[in-house]
């Protein structure tokens, strides 16, 4: 009845508080606190981060460097679509329009490759999948990122950022070889 | 000219208009739940995808119009009465500036319904979050705009309200815990308007041509500065309707005023400048301000959410032991009024909101496990937890306690009200587990088609995640049959439900026209009294008076830690990248 009535006793905030509630608070606070600390560890420690890099740049801009590394590195096509494979440790680029991933890498295994990532028109999402890795491509941005394939396979890139009527075309692919 | 009536079933005084406002407000909330609920239908029968029951067009029309009219149409009316009914009722003061109040809700209205049209026009399938450099058609953001301006005229006829009673000394004291909470919500609910009218503005600008372009980042960042400290509305709401409810049902007491006080504080100072939990894997923002942002403001407000976690139903538990329940550790909620659908409502949404909502919503907002939850259905599954169950069904607990007192009609089908809670929860936590599950499985939210028919590259999905997004749509039917209870019995009451002495007819039911000039029989209501004294003893216990509760807590804690760091582990096996 009284959690709508005013306080019992007017100087409320001198009363003194429960055992109970202290020891909660002071647990929940302990566990805030371990949370808290884990992000700067795993910032250092860790091996998955989200980028720290990134760049304004414009779709033109972006657009002409994806077609760059697609000329020097093109394997073959499929569907249409160039099959690039950048030589390991180099810098790779990937642009999201309506509705396509571009260009498809062939990556390998256990090499590092500097992933950037932009979009030419509308906000997409670039979502590895089976893995489940998800980053917000964001156009007018690029985003660099550092990535270690560890297994080798086929993985595809879904859109999961809506992205208009053909939001579910917008799906790319990533070979990674042993 | 007498302008107050009493409640003869609960006490409470009604000022006139701000009880017109109230049902006013109400009833409107409750007209967008029910377009928000029948595009459900279509938006769940769509993600199952053996049913994939809409075209791709409607199917994104359908779940831009789910979102906003559940999100904020339903849910922002609804708190404009709780406003109302927080401040004048509960303090039995007259309402500031009723005309005012009239003219922010005319201008809700509106602005809700352009809203609408734009949407069902067909060219504004943009989502309610409408990312830039998507577009809408301009009414849609004009819509938003006049609906946020028509909010916050009455969150200032609150602030006037409380400066009437605190003027007039309608009350001693201190005012109660409950309104409390509700100025809490409406503080955060100035802000919020103000972020959307930073960004809501130059973007409506930008649809008719004035602006030649929004920065997509920016408006990201600003927009959840809306979007985010918005959903701490809700949270400061709905908390401030459990306490309300365990006070109107139980006697309960705060176990302190001052912790619980505190926890509110909380609210204010951090959680509505987090924002950086939306963008934790965007690019351009730094490292340091994510971790600085998604922590301090985030995880303080946690601990204030864990703090109510406790003390709500700890005060349950306190009143119900006084009342002779000590058996065990549990016989006080085992014997809690579970057939009465205003309890069983408030508790679920405690538990969900708490167990579900809570958990899965400060994992995902972790700096780096973000990396495998962001946009996939995990995240509506973790926003269904706390604001379709959390909030909605704390609100429809209230519409029970307020069909009577408040609109002055029997319940009709009080079985069926009865069931109501469980329908709706049981439904919505078969919908949330599995979307959970499915996300995880790497699902995308809002996405049409997850065999992605037509598309020149493919990929397949295991088919786990076909089955469990079946089960989260079966499920999504039960919360949908839940909520048409729901809708079935409020609705039904107010049209033909018992009239309760004084008794309100159609119009003063859906119109918010006063009741008879005869029942407004109290100028001034008597002064609120402060609650009595508890004894000396009973102070600040040293012991655990509520032990049910406590073991609850630690059965969260524990779960909560668990869950956390087994997606850690999850996150550790992918690819390495930074
Ligand atoms: C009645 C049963 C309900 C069902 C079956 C349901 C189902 C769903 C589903 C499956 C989605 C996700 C679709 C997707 O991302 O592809 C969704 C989105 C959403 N729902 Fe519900 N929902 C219900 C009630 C509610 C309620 C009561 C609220 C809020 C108070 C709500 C708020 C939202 C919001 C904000 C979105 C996100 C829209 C967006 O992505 O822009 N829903 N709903
Ligand atoms: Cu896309
Ligand atoms: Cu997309």
């Amino acid at each position: 009845m009284t959690s709508y009535m005013p306080p019992a006793e007017r100087i409320w905030w001198k009363m003194p508080v429960g055992r109970q509630e202290l020891v909660w608070i002071a647990i929940s606070l302990v566990w805030c606190l371990i949370m808290f600390l884990m992000m700067p560890y795993w910032h250092i420690y860790g091996k998955q981060n989200p980028a720290t890099e990134a760049y304004q740049t414009t779709p033109a801009k972006f657009g002409a460097r994806v077609q760059e590394m697609v000329e020097q590195y093109q394997v073959r096509e499929e569907s249409g679509i160039p099959v690039v494979k950048p030589p390991a440790g180099s810098d790779i680029y990937m642009l999201g329009r309506l509705w396509q991933w571009y260009p498809i890498f062939e990556l390998e295994k256990d090499q590092s490759y500097r992933l950037h990532l932009s979009s030419m028109d509308w906000q997409h999402g670039f979502s590895l999948q089976p893995i489940n890795v998800n980053l917000q491509v964001v156009p007018g941005y690029e985003m660099v990122l550092q990535i270690t394939p560890d297994q080798a396979g086929e993985y595809g890139v879904v859109c999961n950022e809506y992205c208009g009527i053909g939001h579910h075309l917008m799906v790319g692919r990533i070979y990674v070889g042993e | 000219m007498a302008e107050f009536r009493t409640c003869p079933d609960s006490g409470f005084y009604f000022h006139k208009s701000a009880e017109s406002l109230m049902k006013v407000n109400a009833v409107l909330g409750v007209v967008f739940l029910l377009v928000a609920g029948v595009l459900a239908v279509g938006v769940v029968l769509t993600r199952w995808q053996e049913v994939h029951l809409l075209s791709a067009e409607a199917f994104y029309m359908g779940l831009t119009a789910h979102g906003i009219n559940a999100l904020i149409f339903w849910i922002i009316f609804f708190e404009m009465a709780i406003l109302h009914f927080a401040s004048s009722t509960l303090l039995r003061c007259r309402l500031a500036t009723p005309a005012w109040a009239w003219i922010g809700f005319i201008l809700m209205v509106i602005g809700a319904v352009m809203n609408n049209v734009a949407v069902f026009q067909g060219n504004s399938s943009v989502m309610m979050t409408s990312y830039a450099p998507m577009q809408a058609a301009p009414h849609f953001y004009l819509g938003l705009i006049l609906f946020a301006v028509g909010a916050l005229l009455q969150v200032f006829v609150f602030f006037g309200t409380l400066v009437v009673a605190h003027q007039e000394k309608t009350y001693e004291g201190s005012v109660p815990l409950v309104t409390f909470g509700a100025i809490t919500a409406a503080i955060i609910a100035v802000f919020t308007i103000a972020s959307g009218a930073i960004i809501l503005i130059p973007t409506f600008l930008w649809s008719i041509g004035y602006i030649s372009h929004i920065d997509a980042e920016m408006y990201r960042i600003v927009w959840w500065g809306l979007g985010h400290s918005s959903q701490q509305v809700n949270v400061a709401a709905h908390v401030s309707v459990w306490y309300l409810l365990a006070g109107v049902l139980f006697g309960a007491r705060p176990m302190s005023e001052k912790v619980s006080r505190m926890a509110f504080l909380l609210y204010i100072l951090f959680l509505q400048l987090a924002c950086a939990h939306h963008i934790l894997v965007d690019p351009g923002v730094s490292t340091e301000w994510r971790i600085f942002n998604t922590s301090y403001a985030m995880y303080l407000a946690v601990l204030a959410s864990m703090i109510h976690g406790l003390t709500v139903p700890g005060s349950i538990e306190v009143a119900q032991r006084k009342k002779g329940l000590t058996n065990g550790i549990f016989e006080w909620l085992r014997k809690a009024p579970w057939d009465n659908p205003v309890f069983s409502g408030m508790f679920i949404s405690l538990l969900v909101f708490g167990f579900i909502g809570g958990i899965t919503g400060v994992v995902m907002g972790t700096l780096q496990i973000n990396l495998i939850i962001h946009n996939t259905i995990y995240v509506p599954a973790h926003f269904h937890a706390t604001v379709a169950v959390g909030t909605t069904l704390a609100f429809m607990a209230l519409t029970y306690l307020l069909i009577p007192v408040l609109f002055r009609r029997e319940m009709i089908f009080p079985k069926l009200a009865k069931l109501q809670p469980y329908i709706f929860g049981g439904g919505m936590t078969i919908l949330i587990l599995f979307m959970l599950g499915a996300g995880t499985l790497g699902v995308s939210r809002r996405h049409w088609d997850m065999d992605f028919t037509g598309a020149a590259l493919g990929f397949e999905y295991p088919g786990m995640a076909y089955t469990l997004m079946a089960i989260a749509a079966i499920g999504g039917l039960l919360a949908i049959v839940g909520g048409a209870i729901y809708l079935l019995v409020a609705v039904g009451s107010l049209m033909f439900g018992k009239k309760l002495e004084p008794s309100a007819g159609f119009l003063q039911s859906f119109l918010g026209k006063s009741l008879a000039a005869s029942v407004y029989n109290t100028n001034r209501p008597e002064t609120l009294p402060m609650a009595p004294k508890l004894s000396v003893e009973e102070h600040g216990s040293s012991g655990f008076e509520a032990p049910g509760t406590f073991a609850l807590a630690m059965v969260l804690l524990v779960s909560f830690v668990v869950y956390y760091f087994i997606n850690w582990k999850y996150l550790a096996s992918v690819w390495p990248l930074g």
